[in-house]
């Protein structure tokens, strides 16, 4: 009986965060996303992986409604967080992405100081009572992105002074002064060094006790390293999606294999 | 197949050829800057060479005794009872201070009547001694120190502008009086010295340019830049920020955008007809008011600090954007905390250069009779005024030709605003560029 619970606990601790049916997403009449059918676990780190232009990015971004700012993409489909649908009519994107957070593709540090930067999205929520508990967030995420070391002397000098790969980690850094219950994270390792890099995914590894992480990725190895859960997508479709552990051993999809083997993409 | 080596210190014909091409784009670039450069001496040069000396001006300097017998009969130094002394009982106190210094200091006049004498003072002299005692009466009975204004053909002679041929043949000036004005200016007398008041005395009529000065105008001017800067900051700005930030992209919004570039090309004097049948005869606000300036100038700026405006958010890149929309903020916060930040130098220069567009206006003024003569300075929006250009175009269609110096006078204190004005919208830029 004991048993029982503890493997029924176990299966608790990670409860379906996102779960995401028949999403189709239109860029005017490009056919981008192609009926994705996905279960994003809490506390748990999910790889999207797949050749360039199948269409991780604007899943990513189906999944805090980024999408709505561009004019000509249309999304269908049902994509529930919590149960709750992040489309329907009453949700404010705004208090969504509140709790959804994102680390883009490209860098793009407000061209303020790193300081407000990371400060900004605690102090638009209202999440601090002082200055003192913003010192600390900041100081808290800063150091969660791998970052604090480098910039602790120079907290009010320009972010966009930093280098592209610091400037990365001050992302992160910002996404992750917000506390999302989800951080989404698009090739957050594009541009970083192997040493920023394994402090990213030391992070991510970090965060995965409290958040649900999704993480595009062009690097098998990353994906491998960092992730329980994988999703391979190609030209739209998801192709294929399971334990991390599974699909770079035992691919079911032929194209998966060659992916994954480098023979597409 | 492959290609024979070349050597890179010998530069292949089409390097050479893309050279060339190069150094001859560069030779008209460099022509055309010079061209600019010449056009704009010879523009700066005939302004300044007409117009400098229109702050320089003429005075006759002699101590002038006050006598209270015709000055102030009662004794009693009533204002009302001395306001009854007209300008002319002052110019006859002038003339004999003139007549009595030249006798004193030993001069001979000749050729000259004792009216030719009293004629190279300016009219507009008595006006300003008389108003000088009704401010101050105790002076009556006094001998002050008084520069009186030199008639403006005399104030001319010292100019270049007129001649002894000349004043051979004109009817205003004689040879002599110009004998008498050199005696004079040997001893002192006379002398030709900067001219505070072009800036700060209002115009005068067509025989005193002597005395016409840019005061009311360049009020007129600041209260109209006022009205077209506090109207067309605030909408122009919310405005762009609406369209370009808000709007949804729609039929509707295209054909806002189409009117506004219409509206940035629409000839200014269309404006000054909409503002007369809008501003005067339906809203019948007063002509010649700031005011109704102010209005039709805001109208004519607004789409020419719009289109630039948007173009400067236009101009900030969209990963801002993405930016803070991913850390929650909303629309609203995104736009005032990151993209109208990052926008406020171009929008600014587009706004600066809006005003100086509408400071040099004249056409849509003249339709709203800001082209009137007024002598009193406007207290406020609604009170008659003129406006630079317009005083600049005045001038010009006066008969004499002291006008014509001070028309580009007038032109060189206009270009002196603009020039402070752009200054200005470059040092604000970079002001703002640097807080990144
Ligand atoms: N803003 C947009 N407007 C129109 N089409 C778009 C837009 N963004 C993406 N697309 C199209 O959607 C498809 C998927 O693009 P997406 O950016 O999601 O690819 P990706 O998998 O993230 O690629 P990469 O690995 O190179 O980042 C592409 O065909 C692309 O052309
Ligand atoms: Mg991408």
């Amino acid at each position: 009986m004991n048993d029982m619970r503890v493997s029924e606990s176990a299966v608790g601790a990670q409860d379906v965060k996102i779960s995401a049916r028949k999403v189709q997403v239109f860029y005017g009449e490009n056919h981008a996303i192609k009926d994705v059918d996905v279960e994003i676990l809490d506390r748990t780190v999910t790889a999207f992986i797949g050749p360039s232009g199948c269409g991780k990015s604007t899943f990513l971004r189906c999944l805090n409604r980024m999408n709505d700012t561009i004019p000509i993409c249309r999304v269908e489909g049902d994509i529930m967080l919590d149960g709750e649908d992040i489309y329907d009519r009453r949700v404010d994107p705004v208090q969504l992405r509140a709790k959804v957070g994102m680390v883009f593709q490209k860098p793009n540090p407000f061209p303020k100081s790193i300081y407000d930067n990371v400060a900004y999205g605690p102090r638009i929520h209202g999440l601090t009572r002082n200055k003192a508990e913003l010192d600390e967030v900041v100081e808290q995420s800063l150091r969660r992105a791998a970052l604090w070391n480098e910039v602790k002397d120079r907290l009010h000098a320009p972010g966009t002074g930093l280098s592209g790969g610091q400037q990365q980690r001050l992302c992160i850094a910002r996404a992750v002064a917000t506390s999302p219950e989800v951080l989404l994270m698009d090739e957050p390792c594009s541009a970083l060094d192997p040493i920023a890099t394994a402090q990213v995914e030391e992070l991510i590894d970090e965060l995965r006790a409290n958040f649900s992480v999704v993480i595009v990725t062009h690097s098998m190895q990353q994906a491998a390293r960092v992730s329980q859960k994988t999703a391979f997508f190609h030209l739209g479709n998801l192709v294929e999606y399971g334990e991390t552990g599974d699909i770079f051993t035992r691919p079911q999809d032929p194209r998966t294999e060659s992916y994954i083997s480098g023979r597409i993409g | 197949m492959t290609a024979p080596r070349r050597s890179l210190l010998a530069p292949d014909p089409r390097t050479i050829a893309r050279n060339r091409a190069e150094a001859r784009f560069r030779a008209y670039g460099l022509g055309a800057v010079g061209v600019a450069l010449v056009a704009l001496a010879v523009l700066l040069l005939s302004i300044f060479g007409n117009g400098s000396s229109a702050f320089y001006q003429t005075y006759l300097e002699v101590p002038v005794m006050l006598p209270e017998k015709s000055l102030d009969k009662s004794g009693t130094r009533d204002i009302e009872v001395m306001k009854k002394v007209t300008t002319v009982g002052y110019a006859k106190v002038l003339k004999t201070a003139l007549d009595e210094a030249i006798e004193a200091n030993g001069i001979i006049v000749e050729g000259l009547g004792k009216k030719d004498v009293g004629n190279m003072i300016s009219d507009e002299a008595a006006a300003q001694l008389r108003n000088m005692v009704l401010a101050d009466p105790t002076l009556v009975g006094q001998t002050i120190a008084f520069e009186m204004l030199a008639n403006g053909r005399i104030d001319g002679y010292y100019k270049g502008r007129v001649t002894r041929e000349s004043a051979a043949l004109d009817s205003n000036v004689s040879p002599a009086q110009l004998d008498l004005a050199d005696a004079l200016a040997e001893k002192g007398l006379l002398a030709t010295r900067f001219n505070l008041d072009f800036i700060t005395a209002p115009d005068a009529s067509d025989q005193r340019p002597e005395a016409a000065g840019l005061g009311v105008a360049i009020l007129g001017s600041f209260y109209m830049m006022i009205v077209v800067l506090a109207l067309s900051l605030p909408i122009g700005v919310a405005t762009a920020v609406y369209l370009e930030e808000f709007a949804v992209k729609n039929r509707f919004t295209d054909v806002i955008e189409v009117n506004i570039s219409n509206l940035a090309a629409v000839p200014s004097i269309v404006f000054g007809i909409l503002g007369l049948a809008i501003f005067i005869n339906f809203a019948h606000l007063p002509q010649s008011a700031p005011i109704v300036g102010g209005l039709v100038l805001t109208l004519m700026t607004l789409p020419r600090i719009i289109i630039p405006a948007r173009a400067a958010l236009k101009a900030v890149p969209p990963s801002i954007r993405d930016a803070a929309l991913g850390v929650g903020a909303s629309r609203m916060q995104s736009v005032f905390h990151h993209v109208l930040p990052l926008a406020a130098p171009g929008i600014l220069t587009g706004m600066i250069i809006g005003l100086a567009q509408a400071l040099g206006e004249t056409a849509p003024l003249l339709l709203i009779g800001m082209v009137a003569f007024v002598r009193d300075y406007p207290g406020g929006l609604f009170d008659p005024a003129t406006a630079l250009p317009v005083q600049v175009y005045n001038w010009t269609q006066r008969a004499d030709p002291a006008f014509v110096e001070r028309a580009s006078g007038a032109i060189i204190v206009l270009l002196i605003f603009l020039l402070i004005m752009n200054t200005a919208a470059i040092v604000l830029r970079r002001r703002f560029e640097r807080r990144w």
